[in-house]
């Protein structure tokens, strides 16, 4: 990691540390209260019930990559607001917000780096940024984050949250299904494992595209997961959901995913998939 | 007789007038017939007109107009020896995607499409055109079957989206779009996919990542229903033109934006009006898609899939 990327990472972390809102995080499951401290430190997992809160991409990379060490893929270049799109705001202006209360360009960003000494380059998809919902910019990270891996000739690894297609972005939010679909079959003829983890939430066309094609597919624990909303089931069918449904669990006991992980654990897990999946590619 | 949409309510008026001229005790008169005359180029006019300037709200009402053709019409319309093929393997048969093989003038085809049903009882049996898992594993089966044998897979598209519910979830509505987007994209043979009426997101793509991607006049093709984006958006349904404006959700602008590469153009005031002569333009067209490319090798017609699909953006 260069010395820039380090800095640049580093200094919203304590500009929100030094506000007092952010001395205690409130637990949206159990409601108590933890140190904010505490809460980062253990991987923005909940100490008291285990709940997995949501983290962006600088968290994930941080808590993933080797001693924290990695290179952001630059983010490529697509059309901004291709529709000239507006419904009570303009889609620019949305756009503008995200990019102030993020710092990013758009909702999937790319590192490369080793997770124990296996080389990767991964994709975290920010579910902060709209939605992290998927248009050009997705689509085409996603491609990117492809393309560096068989350059590396390493797994691509992407941790999916989003609410689902980018809506103002219309159709071409749609086409990025087939898009990420082409650059998966890419991938796979270069032999390289394509590992899916899926975070809270991930639904809609996400799920129903780059999300359910992994070679191996993992969740982390409680991660809601699914292609229709609840709201749109609920109305659809008029009853109740059961208990748990579309849940990371849940979907593991209907055969959709190969495990469920604990974020402490995934480091580890990813590394052992690894070594079974792309023997040999451990950096120097 | 058709059923009037809400905004073709002038013509209908003056369709009822007509009617009403020619009951009349007079009817056969010759001021009878130069009045019913006049008003019925008055009608037509007005039907020409509207039809050519229908916005994108109205053309999503064109498209669900429960008259329109559905796919067992093209079938029965352009596609001979038709053999319906059934089931996933797995689970269960979906009546909400049809498919089989038959053939277009003499070329051998796979065929695969949404049926919406047309009366109550077929409705709930094509559960309204929105598939369930199943439905979309018997699409990878059949297309799977096609590559095998080399048969070029036609797709006719005309859902308002893949079904959402407990039992779809769980036997994995996400993973079977998924995977049979991937089918599409994977196949060695052609594929020619046309919306027909509405292609409604997820449940529309997994059968039209194809070659050639053909669309009628009034269909629509969207991200999510105008409905649905405008409660999410605007937080109320009642924004649905809105939507509809917004996201481009016409054949026009889909071929300005490279998702279609052929508008199908429909008889005056729909398909609906004149169902025959809408088959006959949809089969030729798809026809002529299938011939362009009938010579080409595997590699290349999933090379240039590919590209197409890469390159829209
Ligand atoms: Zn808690």
């Amino acid at each position: 990691m260069s010395w820039l990327d380090s800095v640049r990472k580093k200094i919203p972390f304590i500009a929100k540390r030094e506000s007092p809102d952010n001395l205690w995080h409130k637990c949206p499951s159990c409601q108590q209260m933890i140190f904010a401290k505490e809460y980062e430190e253990n991987l923005s997992v909940c100490p008291k019930c285990g709940h997995h809160g949501r983290i962006g991409p600088d968290a994930r990379f941080d808590q993933l990559f080797d001693g924290g060490v990695y290179t952001l893929l630059p983010a490529p270049q697509v059309r901004e607001d291709p529709l000239k799109f507006r419904d009570s705001k303009r889609y620019t202006d949305r756009m503008k917000e995200a990019r102030a209360k993020t710092g990013e360009q758009d909702a999937l960003i790319n590192a490369r780096g080793t997770i124990e000494g296996f080389k990767a380059v991964v994709g975290v998809q920010d579910f902060a940024f709209m939605g992290g919902s998927m248009g050009l910019a997705v689509g085409a990270a996603f491609v990117a984050g492809v393309q560096a891996a068989i350059a590396d000739q390493c797994p691509y690894v992407i941790f999916t949250a989003a609410g689902g297609a980018r809506m103002q972005e219309g159709i071409l939010s749609l086409m990025q299904m087939p898009k990420t679909t082409v650059a998966i079959a890419q991938l796979r003829e270069a032999g390289l494992p394509y590992i899916v983890v899926m975070t809270d939430p991930t639904t809609g066309g996400v799920t129903a595209s780059y999300a359910m094609l992994g070679d191996i597919q993992i969740a982390e624990p409680g991660a809601l997961i699914g292609f229709a909303g609840q709201r749109v089931i609920e109305q659809t069918i008029r009853e109740k959901l059961p208990e748990g449904f579309q849940r990371a669990e849940y979907l593991l006991e209907h055969g959709m995913l190969d495990m469920v992980v604990k974020r402490h654990d995934l480091r580890a897990e990813l590394a052992r998939l690894i070594d079974y999946l792309c023997p040999g590619k451990k950096a120097a | 007789m058709v059923a009037y949409l809400e905004f073709e309510k002038p013509i209908a008026e003056l369709q009822a007038r007509i009617a009403e001229l020619r009951s009349t005790a007079d009817a056969g008169s010759l001021d009878i017939e130069s009045e019913v005359s006049k008003l019925e180029a008055k009608s037509d006019k007005l039907l020409r007109d509207t039809y050519a300037k229908l916005t994108p709200w109205q053309k999503t009402q064109v498209a669900r107009h429960p008259e329109r053709p559905h796919f067992k019409d093209y079938v029965a319309g352009f596609i001979s020896d038709f053999m319906p093929l059934a089931g996933d393997r797995a689970f269960a048969d979906d009546q909400a995607i049809i498919g089989g093989l038959g053939r277009l003038g003499d070329r051998k085809v796979m065929v695969i499409g949404h049926e919406k049903g047309d009366d109550t009882a077929s409705r709930i049996r094509h559960n309204f055109g929105m598939a369930k898992p199943e439905g979309y594993r018997k699409a990878i089966r059949l297309m799977e079957l096609a590559d095998r044998f080399g048969l070029p897979v036609v797709s006719l598209v005309d859902t308002s989206g893949a079904f959402p519910g407990i039992q779809a979830e769980e036997r994995g509505q996400a993973e079977a779009i998924a995977r049979s987007t991937e089918a599409c994209l994977a196949l060695g043979v052609p594929m020619v996919a046309a919306v027909v009426g509405e292609g409604g997101s997820g449940g529309a793509i997994a059968v039209a990542a194809a070659n050639s991607v053909l669309m009628f006049e009034h269909a629509v093709y969207s991200v999510i229903s105008p409905e649905g984006c405008a409660s999410i958006l605007w937080r109320t349904g009642d924004k649905a033109a809105e939507a509809a404006e917004a996201m481009k959700v016409t054949a026009a602008d889909l071929q300005k934006l490279g998702v279609v590469d052929r508008v199908v153009a429909e008889p005056v005031g729909g398909a609906h009006r004149d169902p025959a002569a809408a088959i006959a333009a949809l089969g030729a067209a798809i026809g002529e898609e299938l011939d362009k490319l009938a010579a080409k090798k595997p590699t290349t017609l999933r090379a240039a899939r590919r590209d197409k699909f890469l390159a829209i953006g």
